[in-house]
Formats: C-alpha cells, sequence, structure tokens
C-alpha cells in the first residue's frame, strides 16, 4: 500500500522512502508549488508519479534527492530515505546520500551529461566521489550493466558521440553504479522514439528487479507508467488528486480527473472518441481555495470551490475528492467507438509521385507515392528522422528542393510557395508543430485569424469580423477570444487559433504536422476530436504527420508508415495497425507503450530487439 | 481559467512602451533615467542660461572660481560656467543623430542578410568584416584626417562604424524569429519578403532594437566626446565638453573645475544611458521576473521538450 | 529531425575541424585585409583629390616645385591600380615609404612605438583578464548576493565612463590635484623603451585596466552562470559532487569557450583604446603616432597603422576562434 499509509509510526522500516506532508514554496512565503504531498516506495517497488505539465512531479522528484531549483524552498514535510529525513541533513551528509543511496536520472541526458568531459571519466566521478571503486573494470561493468558496449572506447568518447538513447543508458548506468537505496526517474523516455523508449523502459525494470531498488518513476505518460509502475500517484495543480495501486487505478479511477486523463489517452488498436477535458491546469498562485480540478470538473459542487477536500481511503485508494462515490458509479459507460467516414470517393485531392526530396546533400525522402482521397485523412508515421515533417512541408510548399510529381485537384504543383497561384495557397492550408510559435506574438486572435480573409480570399474588411468569430466558435473558443494575445492563451487554446487559422482560409487540403506533439494528453485528446469534428463538417481532405501511432485509429482512414524516407507500408489504418505487413510496422506496434489496468508485466530477460537505441 | 493572470514573457505589439516603462520603475533605471535626464537638461535649457558669453576673453586663464565667475576661468580666460552650459547640445545632436544612422543602417543589412540568407546574407557580413577590422576612433580618425574635420563626417562616420555591429546582433535574432513557424505562415499567405520582414519580424525584434539603440548611444557620446578630446570636433571657439577637457588639462592645478565638470557632466550622461539600457534590456528580457513564475516555468518541462 | 543528419554530413566534409576552421577564417581574413587594403589605400590617395595638396595644405598652391616632388615621392603621377599596387607591394616588402612629416622611414618611425603599444597592452589585457576573470567567476558563485550587485554595478557604471574621462580622474586623484604620486604623463626619453620606466606606465594601464576588466567580469559572469544553471551541473550535484569539483570540473570547462572570445574582443578593443590613453598620457605608442600623424595628415604612417590595426583585428579573431574550437570537445571531435 502507499499513500497516507506511509504516514504511520511503525511502519516506517518497511519503506525504503517515505514522503508526508511535503510542501514546495516560490520564494520563502510565495505560493505553494506543490502541497500535502505523501507516498511512500518499498524496496523493488516502483511507483509512478504522473502529471501534466504544471502538476509539479518535477518539483517533487527532485526534492526527494533533497534538492530544490532555483527560487523554490522546502516549506514543511519530511523525506525519510530509509529511516533518515533529507531535509533535516547538512549540505556535506545530503552529498553523501545523493549518488549513493539516492540517485536520479534526468528527462534529458543530452542536456544532462557535461559536454565537456568524457563518459568514462562522468561514470567514474559518480564512484569517486562516494569512495568506491574506481578501476577500469567496474566503469565497463556499469556500462554492461545497461547493455551498452563496453569498451575502453566507449569511456573514452564525449556526450555528443553518443545517440541519445545511449546517453539515456549512461545516465541510468551512473544512477545504478553505486547501487542506490532509491532511484528517481523524471520522464527519463520523452523525447526517445518508442523502440528507444521500449528499451530504456526494459533496463529499467530489469536492474530495479535485479538489485531491489526502489524507484520513483515520473512521467505524463500514462501508458508507459502503467508498464512499470505497480503504485501510482496523479499529481494535479501541486496535490496528489490520486493514489493507489496500478492495476486499481488503471482499471477503476475514482477522482475525476484520473478518469478524465484516462479517456484521454489514445488506444492503438481502438478507434474511440477521445474525451479530453476541457480548460486547463491553474498554475502556482492561481488555485483558489477550493480543488484545483473544479473548474474543469462536470460533477463539481459548491462544495469543492470553497475548500481542498482531504485525501481519503476509499476502495483500496487513496482520493482526494469529494465527490469520488458519484464519480465512480457514474464511469461505467463505455467509451464511445469513432464514427467511420463514408467510404471516399472521387478524384484524389493529392497525389504524390515518386518524390524525392534532399537538404544540401542529404538525402531525406525517396521516391514517395501517395493519395490524399476527398473528405479522408491520411496519417503519415514515422520516427525521429524518418523525413515525415519533410513530406509536409514538401507538400505546401515550404521545402523546395525535391523532384518528383505532386498534383493538387488535378494541377501540378509548383516547388515553393512563391510560386503557387494564391488559389492554390488559399485551399492547402497547414497547421504547425509548435502553437507556442506558430502565432505572432504581436498580433491579437482577431487579426491572426483574419489575415487569409485578408490576403487569400480578399474579403472586405467590413464582413471579416463575423467569419473569424465563426471560425472560432468551430474551434469551441468564441468571439470573446478576438483581442486576447497568443501570451495569454494556453497551449491548446493557441493551437485551436492555429486551426482556426487555416479553416477560416476554406482550403480543400489541410495538413497538420505533429500538431499535438507539444501539448498535454488530455489537451491533445480535445484538439484531436475538434479537428475530426471541424474536417467533417467541412469535407476537408487532411494529410496527418505524426510520430505518435496510437493517435493514428482516431483521425485517420489511412495510413502511410515511413522509415528513413522512404515508405514500409501503406494502406488502411485498420489494416496497417492490426495486421502489418511489414516487420519495422509490427515491432512500432510491438513497441507503443499500452495502457495496462492488470499490473505491470514480468521481466522478459533477453528480449530480442533490432538496433542499439 | 483561460487567462489566468500575468504568464511570464509577456509580449505585446507596443512591447517596447511597456518594457521602457517597467525599466523606469526599477531602481537601476530611474537612477540612468534622473542621471541622463540631469544632464539633456544642462546641455538642452544650458545655451538660454548662460551668464556670460561663452566665447569671450573676460579674465586672466584659470582664474580661480570667484562671484562673477562660479567655475573659474578656461585657459584663455573665458567663463567655463557659461561654456559649459553651452558645450553639450551640439554632442548630443550628434551622437542622437549616429545613434540613428547606425541603429537604421545596421537593422536593415542585419534583418535582410539574415531573412534573405544565400548570397546577399554572404555579402552583406563580408562587407560587415571589413569596416569591423577597423576600430571604431581609427575609423572615424581616418576619415577625419581626409576629409577634415567636418561635423556631418563625424556623425557618418559614427553611425558608419556603429552599423556592424548591430548588424551582427540583429541577424542573429532575426534569424531566431525566422525560424519561428508565425513567420511560415506568413510566407504560405503569399506574403512578399519586404512585407514579412516589416510587418512579421521586426515587432519582434523590439527588445535587441532598444538595447542596441541604447548601447550605441552610450558608445556615440564616448567616441564623439573622444574625437572631441582629441581635438576633432567642433572648431574653435565654440565650446565642447570633451574639447575643454583636453585645453584645460594643463591648468588641473589652478583650475581643476574647468575639467572636472565637463568630464562629470558626460560620465553622468554616459553612466546614465548606459544604467537605462540596462534596466530596459532587463525588463524587455524578464530577467527580474517574479518567483512564482520562475517556479513555472520549472514546471513547463514535458511541454518544452515536447516541442524539441 | 534533421539536424543530426546534417550535422553528420557537415562533419564528415571537415573530418579535421580545426583545419577546416583555420583554413576558412584564413581565407575570409586574407580577403578581409585585401579589401581593407583597398579601402585604406582609396580613401587616403584617392578621394581628397590629391594627396600631396592635403599634405602641404595652404602651401601646395605657393610652391609648384613642393608639389611636383611630392607627388613623385607618393607615385601619384602614375595610373591608380600601378599606384596601389608599388603601395601594396612596399607594404609587404618592408618598403613603407617615408614620414612625410620629418622624413623618418616609417618602420623606424612606427617600430618602436609598436613595441611600446604592445608592452601596454600585454600588461593590461593580463592584468585586466585576471582580474576579469576571477571577479566575474567570484559574482557567479555568490549570484544576488551583496558582491554580486557592487560588481553589477560598478561595472555598469566603469563600462559606461569613456578612457579619457577615466584617464583625467586618475590623474587629477594621483597626479594634480589630490596627490602627487605618480607621473601624470608617460614621456619617455627617445631610444629607450617602456619597460625602462615601470612607474610611467602604471596610470596608462591602470586607465585601459578600470576599462576593460567591467567587460570582462560581466562576461565571465553570465558563461559562469550559464553553466552553473545548466543541466549537467544539476546533474553533478544531484550525483553527490562536492560543490568546488562541480565549479571546477563541470563548470569551468564549459565557460571557457565564451570568456575566451570575450578576452579576444578586448584585446581588439584595447587596438582602439590605446589611441586616447596613449594621447592623454603622451605615451609614445601607435596610438598616439596616430593621432599626430592624423593631425599632420602624414598619410603613410597613417595608412600602414591602420592596416596593421586591421591585420591585428583579423589575427587575433582567427586565434579566438581556434582556441575557444580546442578547448570545446562537442566542435572540436566529430561524432
Amino acid at each position: 500500500m502507499s499513500g497516507v499509509e506511509g504516514k504511520r509510526a511503525g511502519e516506517g522500516a518497511r519503506y525504503r522512502l517515505e514522503v508526508c506532508d511535503l510542501e514546495i514554496r516560490s520564494g520563502r512565503d510565495g505560493p505553494p508549488v506543490v502541497s500535502e504531498i505523501s507516498f511512500a516506495v518499498r524496496p523493488g517497488e516502483v511507483l509512478g508519479l504522473v502529471g501534466e505539465s504544471g502538476s509539479g512531479k518535477t518539483t517533487v522528484a527532485l526534492a526527494l534527492l533533497g534538492h530544490t531549483r532555483r527560487g523554490l524552498s522546502v516549506s514543511a514535510g519530511e523525506i525519510r530515505l530509509d529511516g533518515v529525513d533529507l531535509l533535516r541533513l547538512s549540505q556535506a551528509g545530503l552529498r553523501q546520500v545523493r549518488g549513493a543511496r539516492v540517485s536520479y536520472v534526468p528527462q534529458d541526458p543530452s542536456a544532462a551529461l557535461n559536454p565537456a568531459l568524457r563518459i568514462g571519466y562522468q561514470l567514474r566521478e559518480a564512484l569517486r566521489v562516494h569512495d568506491r571503486d574506481v578501476e577500469e573494470n567496474r566503469a565497463l561493468e556499469v556500462l554492461g550493466e545497461v547493455r551498452l558496449e563496453a569498451t575502453p572506447d566507449m569511456l573514452r568518447r564525449y556526450p555528443h558521440q553518443l545517440s541519445g538513447g545511449q546517453q539515456q543508458r549512461v545516465a541510468l548506468a551512473m544512477a545504478f553504479s553505486c547501487r542506490p537505496s532509491l532511484i528517481v526517474l523524471d520522464e527519463p523516455t520523452t523525447g526517445l522514439d518508442v523502440s528507444t523508449q521500449r528499451h530504456i523502459l526494459d533496463t529499467v525494470r530489469r536492474l530495479c528487479r535485479v538489485y531491489g531498488v526502489a524507484a520513483v518513476y515520473v512521467s505524463h505518460d500514462l501508458a508507459v507508467v502503467s508498464e512499470l509502475a505497480s503504485e501510482v500517484a496523479v499529481m494535479y495543480a501541486g496535490r496528489i488528486v490520486e493514489a493507489g495501486p496500478a492495476a486499481m487505478l488503471f482499471g477503476h479511477p475514482l477522482h475525476p480527473y484520473t478518469q478524465g486523463l484516462l479517456a484521454s489517452v489514445p488506444v492503438p488498436e481502438g478507434g474511440q472518441l477521445l474525451a479530453g477535458i476541457p480548460g486547463q491546469q491553474p498554475p502556482p498562485g492561481h488555485r483558489g481555495p477550493g480543488c484545483s480540478f473544479a473548474p474543469r470538473c462536470g460533477i463539481a459542487l459548491d462544495e469543492c470551490r470553497g475548500r481542498v477536500p482531504e485525501s481519503a481511503p476509499m476502495a483500496g485508494r487513496t482520493v482526494r475528492c469529494l465527490r469520488a462515490a458519484e464519480a465512480g458509479a457514474a464511469r461505467t459507460q463505455p467509451r464511445q467507438a469513432a464514427a467511420a467516414a463514408g467510404p471516399p470517393s472521387g478524384a484524389p485531392v493529392l497525389s504524390v509521385r515518386g518524390v524525392s526530396a534532399r537538404y544540401g546533400p542529404v538525402p531525406v525522402l525517396s521516391g514517395i507515392g501517395l493519395e490524399v482521397p476527398p473528405q479522408s485523412c491520411v496519417a503519415v508515421v514515422g520516427e525521429s528522422g524518418s523525413g515525415k515533417t519533410t513530406l509536409a512541408r514538401c507538400v505546401v510548399g515550404l521545402h523546395r528542393d525535391w523532384t518528383g510529381e505532386m498534383t493538387f485537384q488535378g494541377a501540378r504543383l509548383a516547388h515553393g510557395a512563391r510560386q503557387r497561384p494564391v488559389p492554390v495557397l488559399q485551399q492547402i492550408q497547414c497547421v504547425f508543430q509548435n502553437p507556442y510559435t506558430s502565432l505572432n506574438p504581436r498580433k491579437t486572435v482577431g487579426q491572426i485569424v483574419a489575415e487569409p480573409l485578408q490576403r487569400l480570399l480578399r474579403v472586405p474588411r467590413g464582413e471579416q469580423t463575423d467569419r473569424v468569430i465563426s471560425v472560432l466558435e468551430d474551434v469551441a473558443l468564441g468571439g470573446r477570444y478576438l483581442s486576447r494575445y497568443p501570451d495569454q492563451l494556453s497551449g491548446g487554446e493557441r493551437q485551436r487559433v492555429a486551426i482556426a487559422r487555416a479553416l477560416v482560409a476554406e482550403p480543400r487540403l489541410l495538413v497538420c504536422d505533429e500538431v499535438t506533439s507539444a501539448l498535454d494528453v488530455s489537451v491533445q485528446a480535445v484538439v484531436v476530436e475538434l479537428l475530426r469534428a471541424a474536417t467533417a463538417r467541412r469535407h476537408l481532405a487532411m494529410l496527418f504527420i505524426t510520430h505518435n501511432l496510437a493517435l493514428v485509429r482516431n483521425v485517420a482512414q489511412f495510413a502511410v508508415v515511413l522509415q528513413r524516407g522512404e515508405i514500409v507500408e501503406a494502406g488502411p489504418a485498420e489494416q496497417v495497425l492490426a495486421d502489418p505487413g511489414s516487420s519495422y510496422t509490427a515491432q512500432l506496434m510491438a513497441d507503443v507503450p499500452r495502457l495496462r489496468s492488470a499490473g505491470p508485466p514480468a521481466v522478459t530477460p533477453g528480449r530480442p530487439h533490432q538496433g542499439g537505441g | 481559467m483561460t487567462a489566468a493572470g500575468p504568464r511570464p514573457g509577456r509580449i505585446r505589439r507596443h512591447q517596447w512602451l511597456a518594457s521602457a516603462g517597467a525599466a523606469v520603475r526599477t531602481p537601476r533605471g530611474a537612477t540612468g533615467l534622473a542621471l541622463a535626464g540631469f544632464v539633456v537638461a544642462v546641455a538642452v535649457i544650458g545655451p538660454l542660461v548662460t551668464p556670460q558669453s561663452p566665447e569671450a576673453l573676460l579674465t586672466f586663464p584659470f582664474a580661480k572660481p570667484s562671484g562673477r565667475f562660479l567655475l573659474g576661468a578656461d585657459f584663455l580666460g573665458r567663463d567655463v560656467l557659461s561654456r559649459v552650459l553651452d558645450g553639450g547640445w551640439l554632442l548630443l545632436l550628434m551622437a542622437v543623430s549616429a545613434t540613428v544612422l547606425g541603429i537604421a543602417a545596421g537593422a536593415a543589412a542585419g534583418i535582410s542578410a539574415a531573412y534573405l540568407r544565400g548570397r546577399r546574407d554572404g555579402l552583406i557580413m563580408r562587407t560587415v568584416d571589413v569596416i569591423l577590422a577597423f576600430p571604431q576612433l581609427v575609423f572615424a580618425l581616418l576619415l577625419l584626417s581626409i576629409l577634415g574635420p567636418k561635423l556631418w563626417l563625424i556623425v557618418l562616420a559614427v553611425g558608419l562604424t556603429h552599423a556592424p555591429a548591430v548588424a551582427r546582433v540583429l541577424r542573429a535574432a532575426t534569424l531566431d524569429v525566422c525560424e519561428r513557424d508565425f513567420v511560415k505562415v506568413a510566407e504560405l499567405q503569399g506574403m512578399r519578403p519586404a512585407a514579412v520582414m516589416t510587418k512579421e519580424i521586426l515587432p519582434s525584434l523590439s527588445t535587441p532594437l532598444m538595447v542596441e539603440a541604447g548601447l550605441r548611444l552610450t558608445y556615440s557620446i564616448i567616441i564623439m566626446a573622444g574625437l572631441a578630446f582629441l581635438g576633432f570636433g567642433q572648431p574653435p571657439p565654440s565650446p565642447s565638453w570633451g574639447t575643454m577637457i583636453n585645453e584645460n588639462r594643463a591648468g588641473l592645478a589652478l583650475n581643476p573645475w574647468a575639467v572636472i565638470i565637463p568630464a562629470l557632466l558626460i560620465a553622468l550622461l554616459t553612466v546614465g544611458t548606459n544604467l537605462l539600457t540596462d534596466a530596459v534590456g532587463r525588463a524587455a528580457l524578464g530577467v527580474d521576473r517574479k518567483p512564482e513564475e520562475a517556479a513555472l516555468v520549472d514546471e513547463l518541462g514535458p511541454a518544452r521538450s515536447g516541442v524539441r | 529531425m534533421l539536424a543530426g543528419r546534417i550535422g553528420n554530413v557537415a562533419d564528415a566534409r571537415a573530418a579535421h575541424p580545426v583545419r577546416h576552421l583555420l583554413g576558412r577564417r584564413a581565407a575570409a581574413g586574407l580577403f578581409t585585409l585585401c579589401v581593407v587594403s583597398v579601402l585604406v589605400f582609396a580613401a587616403t590617395e584617392v578621394l581628397p583629390g590629391n594627396a600631396a595638396n592635403a599634405v602641404l595644405g595652404r602651401t601646395a598652391a605657393s610652391s609648384p616645385a613642393a608639389l611636383h616632388r611630392l607627388e613623385a615621392a607618393l607615385h601619384l603621377n602614375r595610373g591608380l591600380l600601378d599606384q596601389y599596387w608599388l603601395w601594396l607591394s612596399g607594404l609587404l616588402t618592408g618598403h613603407l615609404g617615408h614620414s612625410l612629416v620629418n622624413g623618418q622611414p616609417v618602420w623606424g618611425y612606427v617600430a618602436p612605438r609598436l613595441i611600446n603599444s604592445a608592452v601596454l597592452m600585454a600588461v593590461t589585457g593580463l592584468i585586466g583578464t585576471v582580474a576579469g576573470v576571477a571577479l566575474g567567476a567570484l559574482a557567479a558563485l555568490r549570484r544576488d548576493g551583496w558582491f554580486d550587485h557592487v560588481c553589477a554595478v560598478s561595472a555598469l557604471t566603469l563600462t559606461a565612463l569613456p578612457e579619457f574621462v577615466v584617464a583625467i580622474g586618475l590623474v587629477i586623484l594621483f597626479s594634480t590635484v589630490v596627490t602627487h604620486l605618480l607621473p601624470a604623463v608617460s614621456l619617455l626619453p627617445p631610444g629607450s623603451y617602456a619597460w625602462s620606466a615601470p612607474q610611467l606606465l602604471i596610470l596608462p594601464v591602470a586607465t585601459l585596466v578600470i576599462v576593460i576588466v567591467p567587460y570582462i567580469q560581466r562576461m565571465t559572469r553570465a558563461a559562469m552562470i550559464e553553466a552553473l544553471e545548466s543541466d549537467y551541473v544539476e546533474m553533478a550535484r544531484l550525483k553527490g559532487v562536492p560543490m568546488w569539483r562541480v565549479v571546477l570540473v563541470h563548470a569551468l570547462p564549459n565557460a571557457t569557450a565564451p570568456v575566451i572570445q570575450v578576452i579576444g574582443l578586448n584585446f581588439l578593443y584595447l587596438a582602439g583604446g590605446v589611441v586616447i590613453v596613449e594621447y592623454v598620457f603622451a605615451f609614445p605608442g601607435i596610438g598616439q603616432g596616430l593621432v599626430y600623424a592624423v593631425e599632420n595628415r602624414d598619410i603613410p604612417v597613417i595608412q600602414f597603422i591602420v592596416v596593421l590595426l586591421a591585420a591585428f583585428y583579423v589575427f587575433m579573431n582567427i586565434v579566438t576562434d581556434v582556441i575557444a574550437l580546442l578547448v570545446t570537445p562537442r566542435h572540436r571531435i566529430p561524432r
């Protein structure tokens, strides 16, 4: 059991780590960033700390090593590691504990490994500062444990000479090298491809089992956590809202936020509607007196807004919700299946034939051929470096260096956007990956959305506002957003403005380049559903570029899988994902983490893998 | 919950006004404004209130301060106070003109180099390299030695030598802005390059532009006063702070005020503009961010990495 | 997404990044110097019509014979391209001609000044770098403490002061009005060099040090803070590495490259900054020589000193870039 029970005296010895009522504030007496954090972890157990961006999970993770970032300070609570309160240790005492008894695996190893020092030096240093065995063999041994090539040559490399997956393995090796009691992993696979992620997860699971290390695994990715953790704590706006055994939480969530989060996670095999959670998480200092989730909660009462609910045990876990019983009862209806689009007919809107593209001397795409039928969506799936974004850039005319042929509604497409006539520019619209850079920060939402009307459709000024408001309503924003500036909007809202800007031009083809990868999962679900509804209503064709296989079935009727610039598989989405014809797609599907409500799987030693990660 | 109060990096269309306003509310900005404002006031109002003729020989050289000559006399026996009051406005005017010239030329070169890329970029940046190879003061001296000490030439020379450094800074800033997708969106909407640069890119460069303008103004004053000090400024007998320092050096032991006061005014002016520039830069970049916002930025981890 | 692959290819093209950079920079530098020489030549010989007229000024009209002699000496009677070629080959072979003011060979006139200026710059650069880097690193470690604040405000104040104001201030404090501890001017007896009278160096060096230290200090502080705020330093601290080791082993090596760039920049600044300081203290260096030459329109001397300074700029840029590359493994070693 985890959660508040960790607080009980006498039981402490059973736990490696106990956190009691931890509170961290910004500044000395600024608003709390996290409060009333309590959980406990036993040896060999993995606790998953789940939350979306802004929930405070990284702040908690760092506090487990007695560390707070600049501007933050611990204002209350205890963090006991093997019975010793880390928060009471001196700097020197803390230094002896860090790396030796509790270690940390960072989110971004490319930034966390020192670029000026060799891998071997950094590994040996981890041992040396704790007076451990510093022989050459030990460093090599550690490399072997994380399945890296254990050669002196590897030790002599600098971090930039390794791939992202290898860098993360080095960080893992460093974290395990002193045989700590506890290891804190902060989103260690974010930004890695699924296959690399799979390798890292397997390594973590194996090492934790073998050495009986307790682990806290911090992540925004519920599927990843469900594969690894036996206990889970869900954080929202600085508090743990629900905590308990993974199987229970994922199988039968009680807190409305946990429920919403789970309903937002796309499932690779299924094409169910994603529910999403409207609204956004309040930042520290803007959290109000009551339950922080109340403004987004469908079943909140006035009472919920008045005070923060206590964390209470219920059905084998702890929940911080006044309406947990009702919420638990309400969540019985199964997910709705996404409405399948009618069979597409007619000539393709876009057809790409034998397109090869290069960046300078580097070939990026070779011999790409695909068709986008009218009123349907084609998903282009690939890992990083597969050339999928380049394909999108060629189609919209941002990348000019390509050969082959593209026709749009029967007419040949010129290479660059500047050579394309205005009607073509108007009929192909694009939504970019990063909503933080795709809106001009010096313009209001109204100005941004009106621009295509002005430049592409030549709509008189007087008629622009009505059309802008109507399209903003289509993306669930409405006229009150007209005079807002992008920096007043959340990531999801910005992306909806970007979609509105594309829709207002009345295109025939919408190109979406990784439009949800910068968004939290609950927001991603909202955006995906909105995109699907809007394109269906307007009978748009869509080219949907993504690295996320799980999303494909939710948006697309057809799927194209790219690998190193070539198409390895194409066909109806259902068939490609359910019954892949190529081993590459099959491997990708196997590597996609899936939500498990039956607890983490057993370790599969010696699982065959292609490539080194 | 959509507009949940202030967020880091508050950016508006007229961001520069907001930054300037925030800057003068910081202690540094307020001090800078007060110092520079005082000197500007002396330079602007001064010529109207000179107690004596600034060019007339009224007493003996290096006369000590007295009731009639509050700051004593200079090396020719002219009233130091009157010369100080009359000796700043031209320096200010020239420094501001050179700054405007340098910023305009540098910004145009830097922005177009970064946006247009390719051969034009190479050509502009090679030119920048060549001009940078001359130390600023040396470049001005070279031009003056050829064409004679003309005031417009000083403005031109100083402005021209500012341009390369400004161009480098703005090129880097523009490259950064060009990476952002809203620039690509504008291109996809059929916008011409000139319009993209002025309407989409330029408004996002207000911070580097403001900071550069402040820095270049400070340097302009330093170089202009330095040239005057070396004897390449306004021709005598009209007064100028830089010239006064040099011509009255010999009498430091007799009447130090003839040197100290102009030196002090120049120092207050440059220190003032520098403090103000620093405050504006900090305000615009959000260096003086509130701790709660800093915490929020830390928590934006996953969103940041997702974009990568 | 493609950065990695593109990087690979770029690296493959440049199997030896150092040699590659050196080659590219040397070529660009040579080009810059060529353009500079053309500009300097054009500016001094062509623009005003006739340098001889400019030199002789009012007397030119009165003495046509003198004008002719001067025109011949300056090769003004030849074609432009010829003139440039004669001047450039003279420059490269050390035949720089004679000063128009005192008839001395230009090299003989400039060489001792060059040595004096080099001594001044070297001493200033050494003291300034050590003091600036030390103060900057200390301020970064004591970030937001009183030391940092004092450093920040004094740096902002001092960088804004013109050199001649600092110089005059020092003269007032140490040589005239307040005390008489040091000589107000650094007049050297002819034929002797700066090191023969070190006390004469004190005020010029102090002035230049005061002007450059705040700049180096601020940049060092910024580079150190960037390194100290990085993920790898946080990681090192979470590994239990002691603070002194974090600073020396983890932060410092990563702050070196930007600091070296700043030091290089300051030497470049000094090349211009010596002009005014040498003039104030009557220190016989190339800066003072340049001011005198400009006052007297001594064209051959101006040309030589300006080209010399430009060459120094190009050379220093290459040196700092190469050193910065050498201390950055990420750039030095291909993937």
